[in-house]
């Protein structure tokens, strides 16, 4: 046996796909949130009565990144048996 | 006493019993009573995943804590928050399969039976066991206290009815329907959870005039509400990320999530899970904070942060659908409590009993201890709560950062870094647990340590010890197909 089982590659693979969607998600919300929102009051603007940078960071950010995780699911992510079986000790 | 608000209560408590009383005919039926009590027989399906995850998060603190400080803070509030829609997909992704087929492969039924196969070492399943029974013990008499409130507050019936009322209800399902009955209520209180917020919030912004008209009350009573730096402005961008730490990727670490991640029935109901969990725990989180902002135009000047959503719901809604509505927080708090119970007694019976007082205990043994040791925990639990001690309340301050401390590197590097050993892991558990509890306490002294929250450094020790030990003591490759 040569030590690593095929189904590892893809387990590694999606956990550092998990990681990098993670990241994004915190550059998205910290940006929109810090980058508008530390403006004056006075000079922030509204999306649906939300202050923009809570609209951008929070509804919008959120809403990206479910698209993303179904995108990155159905798309990217395998199906992999997870009992043994056949394959004990190829 | 409120009837019309109780009574959609009560047939929800009934519907849960009814959930409880199905599922443990299913088990009385079963084969294998270890893996059923405690895990439901790893074939859970995605739905009941993705509710069993986001119910079990989802406690008190989200839906009566959580809100009640946004009340106060402002959108400052909700922003962190959020921080938590992150848990939805990165514990099943981080976890993911490697765990699920490692997790079979050493048939392991709770978090520290992978410690014990993975490390091989009787000092990291003790030192895990401990701290999970200590920790999570205080967590859950806190969570006891919390709906015992609740229903205080609902019912006029005096604190110590209320609490023996909950625990009854509780202890009731636990106690027969073990890990199904638990994962199965989780799935209706999540979908509960779900529908109640999203109500509560029309009913809200209704009461209020719409968003625009409430964003402008909260700008005229003070302009710090709608920023992202809290009513006094001290919430800053370092405090508020440094709790993507706390509750966001340091989920990973905690033993009642990650068992989730390895009761799936196959990477199907998996993938699933990680889209349903992402837009339920978003929806949840969202809403129920947005709800405790709005609440402070219509209703001005409430002072203890829990009675937030109650009082609104009450204000806002006819009392039969306030009634279901307000079942949502108590499904919250109910679904953490029974899990935690679940956690802690599987430690006791599996990871201590029976791997080193009692082995070759037979089936019929181990069935009466673990429905005893469950109901002994209610019990213990319950007498607890009817008066807290100060020192419970002190531990459950640190139950979850210093959980996160201590297991997430010794879980999340001993699947994916094979140089990690059993070295490493003790040593990171006590330089996780350590430190947490000495930077709480300088903390609480000085302030927060470069303005982040306590659980930041110790995560970031306990790494560094993970490392360090694995790579100086002992190094050795493991073989993960062994």
């Amino acid at each position: 046996m040569n030590g690593t089982d095929w189904r590892f590659k893809i387990a590694h693979r999606e956990a550092l796909i998990g990681v990098g969607l993670a990241l994004f998600n915190f550059v998205w919300w910290f940006g929109f949130a810090y980058g508008m929102g530390s403006a004056p009051v006075e000079e922030y603007t509204y999306v649906f009565g939300l202050p923009a940078w809570f609209f951008y960071s929070c509804v919008v950010g959120f809403l990206v990144i479910a698209v993303l995780v179904i995108v990155i699911v159905k798309f990217f992510f395998v199906e992999v048996p997870f009992d043994e079986e056949e394959e004990e000790k190829r | 006493m409120n009837y019309a608000v109780l009574i959609p209560m009560i047939i929800f408590l009934i519907l849960i019993f009814f959930i409880g009383y199905w599922s443990s005919r299913k088990l009385s039926s079963s084969s294998n009573f270890i893996a059923d009590y405690f895990l439901g027989g790893r074939e859970l399906g995605g739905f009941v995943l993705a509710m069993t995850m986001v119910a079990t998060y989802g406690s008190a603190s989200s839906f009566l804590g959580g809100p009640g400080t946004a009340y106060t803070m402002g959108f400052g509030w909700v922003l962190l928050a959020m921080t938590q829609v992150v848990t939805g997909y990165f514990v099943l992704m981080i976890l993911g399969k490697k765990f699920a087929i490692m997790a079979r492969r050493y048939k392991a039924v709770t978090m520290i039976d992978f410690l014990k196969a993975r490390y091989d070492s009787k000092a990291v399943v003790l030192l895990s066991a401990l701290s999970i029974i200590i920790f999570l013990f205080s967590a859950m008499a806190a969570q006891w206290i919390g709906g015992a409130r609740l229903i205080e507050s609902l019912t006029g019936l005096s604190y110590n009815s209320a609490l023996f009322l909950f625990a009854v209800s509780v202890l009731v399902y636990v106690t027969i329907g073990g890990f199904r009955a638990v994962a199965l209520t989780d799935a209706v209180q999540g979908a509960v959870m779900l529908i109640g917020t999203l109500i509560l919030l029309v009913a809200v912004i209704v009461a209020g005039g719409g968003i625009p008209n409430i964003v402008q009350d909260l700008i005229n009573e003070n302009p710090n509400l709608v920023t992202p730096y809290g009513a006094e402005g001290n919430l800053s961008a370092a405090y508020v990320s440094s709790f993507w730490i706390l509750v966001g990727v340091g989920v990973v670490g905690l033993p009642q999530i990650a068992v989730r991640a390895m009761s799936y029935k196959n990477s199907r109901s998996m993938h699933r899970a990680l889209i349903i969990g992402t837009l339920v725990t978003g929806i949840i989180m969202l809403n129920m904070h947005l709800i405790g902002v709005f609440a402070r135009p219509i209703l001005p000047g409430i002072d203890v942060g829990d009675k937030v959503i109650p009082l609104i719901a009450l204000e806002t809604l006819p009392a039969w659908l306030a009634g279901i509505v307000l079942a949502a927080p108590m499904a919250a708090i109910m679904s953490t409590v029974d899990s935690l119970l679940l956690i802690v007694s599987s430690s006791i019976v599996r990871d201590v009993y029976l791997n080193y007082i009692k082995p070759e205990a037979e089936l019929k043994t181990i069935k009466r201890i673990s429905f005893g040791v469950t109901a002994m925990l209610g019990i213990g639990v319950f007498l607890l709560a009817l008066d807290p001690p100060d020192l419970l309340i002190f531990l459950n301050l640190f139950a979850f950062g210093g959980l996160e401390a201590a297991f997430i590197w010794p879980v999340v590097l001993g699947l994916y870094w094979k140089c990690g050993n059993k070295y490493g892991a003790i040593a990171s558990m006590i330089t996780g647990i350590g430190t947490y509890v000495a930077l709480h306490f300088y903390n609480q002294e000085y302030g927060n340590l470069l303005g982040v929250h306590t659980v930041t450094f110790p995560v970031l020790l306990s790494l560094v010890a993970f490392i360090a030990f694995s790579l100086l003591v002992g190094r050795k490759a493991y073989d993960y197909a062994g």
